[in-house]
């Protein structure tokens, strides 16, 4: 039972695993000041399970491993590669918050919660979805909750905790409702269960919105996203960025497999009902980032609209939708990184997070100044950043599957983003400090940010401008779906 | 394959742009030399390209094709014709001048061109430089959606960091937005066509080529044009858009009011006609009667409201509202005279507002005023912007042996030929626009020079003569020699009058 293919479909995982406890057994050897190296350690062993899955764990045509539990084909794996990029990244990015950076244990938080969303994306089964799903939240809880001293730490961690808990029990509920009415916890054959019509039009319906409200609490979808603006206020930064991307894409690999595979017969209902979602998701993430003067927050609510633009490519239930999900959510991981990467960069130095702080910045690190440009631009749906590119293929996807009235309402929307967006630039270009004496503070940044944040400011322009091999991965990932 | 002229054109730019952000933030005259040599090498290539194109052979010339995409149809695909021949070459000359205004210049009384981060200006400039080019050049829908938004973001910063300290917030953001929302608008109209010709055809291809045949119904037609034509001729100031505009050319910095009545308005007209009425002909002469009622207005009105303007940058602000709104007149009769003259008065309108943004901001760097009666006599201090002016008005009010007697005689015999009663409506404008620009020359250049002037203002620099020379070349020579462009926008307007069905 134990094959090749098994090994390989779930290759990705073990490597992680080792990885965390090679880092569990150097990690006390290291003296006090060394114990950020740890974030080196992750990170470059992160890249070099990438690496290695690239050469050896690529996924051939789809099959199911391990007694029906995974499955192993592109849409996982892309996924997966993904998942261990924003962990990459995260690491380095740890390594310079001081509260959090210093300890082994944050780093071995998030390897665990790695594994869990590398399971989330290949997860056959809803048992084990179940499993890989608590996986991810729970050392996502503690790691929201990180800095005890912090009071709005604690408070997120905590918040988390209580409404992750809430959201998962009931998506469990949904769980066992199904397998009650199917007799089958396995994702593929739900579909040829629910095919043979068992199961009348309410039911499905009431399941479904069961199993959506603890996706929806993954993703941040409106009405679930109550807890996403605190719980990244109060996060460490970095923890926030992870969240805020590597977290939601999960969400989005479970929702679309789970939709595309498993109700594709109860479609014209549930895409109906995700439309409403997606744009209520928009309408209410952009509005409620109008007003907001603290930039962590800010993007808190755009990560929440941000989400129902993705989910216009999923309504859409075609191939191309699938891709553009995919593609979309490929673009927004490395733009919203970077945003929260800069974030953090820029409060090392100054401990300020509110918008009006951003005064002067561009003059005070040129550097740091253009890359808010990139990723704010990215954010905003500007070319050729990646954000324009996802968009179109997004919107592109919802026309041609007749959902003219959401791309409309997806495009005002963008409209309303452009004036946030420009809005907090006009911070980084235009205001000056009081004193306007902006060379005597300047932003410096260190050897993990200048990686991280280089790399990251490269790829959102990348795949801005070459998207040819991005899409082709995007959509052979889709192309699993049907 | 030849020498990949167009993308070369194109991407210099971009390229200068990325070059000009690598240099240290002091190295401010090296930053400047980087963007002159840029916009040099790019008027040299459009200047060669323009003398090559064949005029006998028409068509898409210098075709490039890269696919970039194929699974969706999206290639890199870059030709130019009759239409966008003259266009490219604007962008060069206006970008050349442009980097000769803004160089920068430390007299003490003089806060002429880019002192404050010259780096970024010109990084800025040039990514939006490059947007212009690219829509000009390419023949793939996607791709000019791509260049068309990367023209228009750099505006807002250009605008809200390097603008006129009043208004540029306020400005910036509703020309953003309004230039947003535009091409929007038109994105969801170029989404539907795009599966519609993929309905017909069973071809997925944003290639403008293909989806001319791509067989759009006349009912479809009627109800897209409309949100394909307007949401791109926002960004041509059509009225009841226009709004955003004078705004946006009074905040602008001077060089980026250049750019942005020179060639960024020309961007949207261009875009209007490219997509909206040559993919999309029965919907155009369905709705030609609404484009022209608007234009009609925009010209009489523009050139009004220009008239009674006190300040001078809105004043010609106004009127290059007034000059597009012939642009979309000649495109609204759709016929061979009015399609010419639009062609051509985009290239002489772009020249023309160049320059006089150019000498509105040489004056305002050394009067700090831009109120028209507070001015005077400046002639005797800055003769060379004098006759600059003075060009670009005989110009603007359409004299023989100028471009723009070229561009709207054409225009007015459309006109005339769909709907006289137009005809002389518009031409009101052309009494109006004489008599603003005669009283300005008067009470700007000549007469008194008031004395909180005496000896404290001082004449342009030799940059700025080179711009003001260049700009004129232009005008003068199309203007004696309309062979030089006449032609070759005339093989482009055959093409458009084929897709119409040979009206």
């Amino acid at each position: 039972m134990f094959t090749s293919t098994a090994f390989a479909s779930i290759l990705p995982e073990i490597l992680i695993l080792i990885l965390g406890i090679l880092l569990l057994i150097v990690e006390p050897f290291w003296k006090e000041d060394q114990r950020r190296n740890a974030g080196w350690f992750t990170a470059g062993g992160l890249l070099l399970a990438m690496v290695i899955s690239f050469l050896f764990g690529q996924p051939g045509q789809p099959v199911a491993t391990l007694g029906g539990m995974v499955r192993f084909d592109w849409l996982g794996f892309f996924f997966k590669l993904l998942f261990m990029f924003a962990g990459a990244v995260t690491a380095l990015l740890l390594m310079e918050n001081e509260k959090v950076g210093q300890r082994g244990e944050a780093y071995l938080l998030m390897l665990a919660s790695l594994i869990g969303m590398n399971l989330m994306a290949s997860s056959a089964d809803l048992v084990m979805l179940y499993l890989a799903i608590e996986t991810t939240s729970i050392p996502l809880y503690v790691l929201s909750g990180f800095m005890l001293a912090d009071e709005k730490s604690t408070e997120a961690g905590f918040k988390y905790l209580l409404f992750g808990a809430l959201t998962s029990t009931i998506m469990l509920y949904g769980f066992s409702l199904l397998f009650g009415f199917t007799g089958t916890t396995n994702i593929y054959q739900l579909a040829d269960m629910l095919q043979s019509g068992d199961l009348s039009l309410v039911a499905a319906f009431g399941v479904l919105a069961l199993i959506l409200v603890g996706i929806g609490f993954k993703v941040s979808i409106v009405p679930f996203h109550f807890w996403a603006p605190d719980v990244y206020e109060g996060a460490p930064t970095p923890v926030a960025g992870f969240l805020s991307t590597a977290s939601k894409a999960a969400g989005f690999a479970v929702l679309v497999r789970l939709f595309f595979v498993a109700f594709p017969n109860f479609a014209p209902s549930w895409t109906l009902a995700l439309a409403i979602l997606s744009a209520v998701t928009m309408t209410v993430g952009n509005l409620l980032a109008l007003p907001q003067t603290n930039i962590k927050r800010l993007l808190a609510f755009s990560s929440i609209s941000h989400a129902g633009y993705v989910l216009i490519g999923a309504v859409a239930l075609s191939q191309l939708g699938a891709a553009s999900v995919v593609f979309y959510l490929a673009a927004y991981i490395l733009t919203n990184l970077l945003a929260f990467g800069i974030v953090m960069a820029f409060s090392r130095i100054t401990g300020l997070e509110d918008l009006k702080d951003y005064a002067g910045m561009s003059r005070r690190s040129p550097w740091l100044g253009l890359m808010m440009l990139a990723a704010f631009l990215s954010l905003a749906g500007m070319p050729p950043f990646g954000g324009f590119v996802a968009k179109v293929f997004v919107f592109a996807a919802g026309i041609q599957a007749g959902y003219v009235w959401l791309v409309v309402i997806g495009i005002l929307n963008s409209i309303i983003g452009v004036y946030y967006y420009l809005n907090a630039l006009k911070y980084v270009y235009l205001y000056r400090m009081p004193e306007q004496d902006e060379e005597s503070h300047p932003v410096p940044l260190t050897h993990p940010y200048i990686i991280a944040l280089g790399v990251l400011a490269i790829g959102v322009i990348l795949i801005g401008t070459v998207f040819a091999p991005w899409f082709s991965w995007s959509d052979a990932a889709a192309l699993n779906l049907f | 394959m030849n020498f990949p002229v167009l993308s070369v054109i194109t991407f210099t730019p971009m390229v200068a742009a990325v070059l000009i952000l690598l240099l240290p933030a002091q190295r401010k005259n090296e930053a400047r030399a980087v963007a002159l040599a840029a916009a040099t090498f790019a008027l040299i290539l459009s200047l060669w390209t323009y003398f090559n194109y064949d005029q006998a052979a028409a068509g898409y010339q210098f075709v490039e094709k890269y696919n970039w995409l194929p699974v969706l149809g999206i290639s890199l695909h870059f030709g130019v014709d009759g239409i966008s021949m003259p266009l490219v070459l604007l962008t060069g000359v206006v970008m050349f001048t442009g980097v000769l205004i803004s160089w920068g210049d430390d007299h003490p009384h003089v806060m002429a061109g880019i002192q404050d981060r010259p780096r970024e200006f010109f990084a800025f400039l040039f990514i939006l430089a490059s947007g212009v080019l690219g829509v000009f050049v390419s023949l793939d829908l996607f791709m000019l959606f791509f260049f068309y938004e990367i023209a228009v973001f750099p505006m807002y910063l250009l605008i809200v960091i390097w603008g006129w300290i009043e208004t540029r917030e306020y400005a910036a953001m509703k020309l953003t937005l309004y230039l947003f929302i535009g091409s929007v608008v038109s994105l969801v109209g170029v989404l539907v066509m795009y599966w519609i010709q993929y309905q017909n055809t069973g071809l997925l291809s944003f290639d403008m080529l293909q989806m001319e045949q791509a067989g759009f119904s006349q009912t479809f037609q009627n109800i897209w044009f409309l949100p394909v034509f307007f949401g791109f001729a926002v960004l041509g100031g059509i009225w009841p858009f226009h709004n955003w505009s004078p705004d946006g050319h009074v905040a602008a910095p001077t060089a980026v009011s250049m750019f942005h009545a020179g060639v960024l308005m020309k961007l949207g007209a261009f875009a209007a006609l490219r997509v909206g009425i040559m993919l999309l002909p029965q919907g155009a002469q369905t709705w030609s009667w609404l484009i022209m009622a608007f234009a009609a207005i925009a010209v009489v009105y523009g050139a009004y409201i220009a008239f009674v303007q006190m300040d001078f940058k809105y004043m010609v602000g106004f009127s290059s509202v007034s000059h597009m709104g012939l642009v979309m007149l000649g495109f609204s009769t759709l016929n061979q005279q009015g399609l010419l003259g639009s062609g051509v008065q985009m290239f002489s309108h772009g020249v023309m507002t160049a320059l006089f943004f150019a000498v509105v901001g040489m004056i305002y760097d050394r009067a700090h005023t831009r109120q028209i009666p507070e001015l005077g006599g400046i002639n005797k201090i800055m003769p060379f912007a004098t006759i600059g002016f003075i060009i670009g008005g005989l110009v603007s009010m359409g004299m023989p042996g100028f471009s723009g007697f070229v561009a709207e005689f054409p225009i007015f015999m459309g006109v005339w030929g769909r709907q006289w009663l137009v005809a002389v409506i518009a031409s009101i404008s052309i009494v109006i626009t004489a008599a603003y620009i005669m009283r300005n020359i008067r009470q700007v250049f000549f007469g008194e020079l008031p004395e909180k002037f005496e000896g404290h203002l001082t004449d342009v620099t030799v940059l700025d003569k080179v711009a003001i020379a260049v700009l004129c070349f232009f005008m003068v020579v199309i203007g004696l020699f309309p062979r030089f462009m006449v032609p070759m926008v005339q093989t482009g307007v055959e093409n458009i009058l084929r897709l119409l069905g040979g009206q």
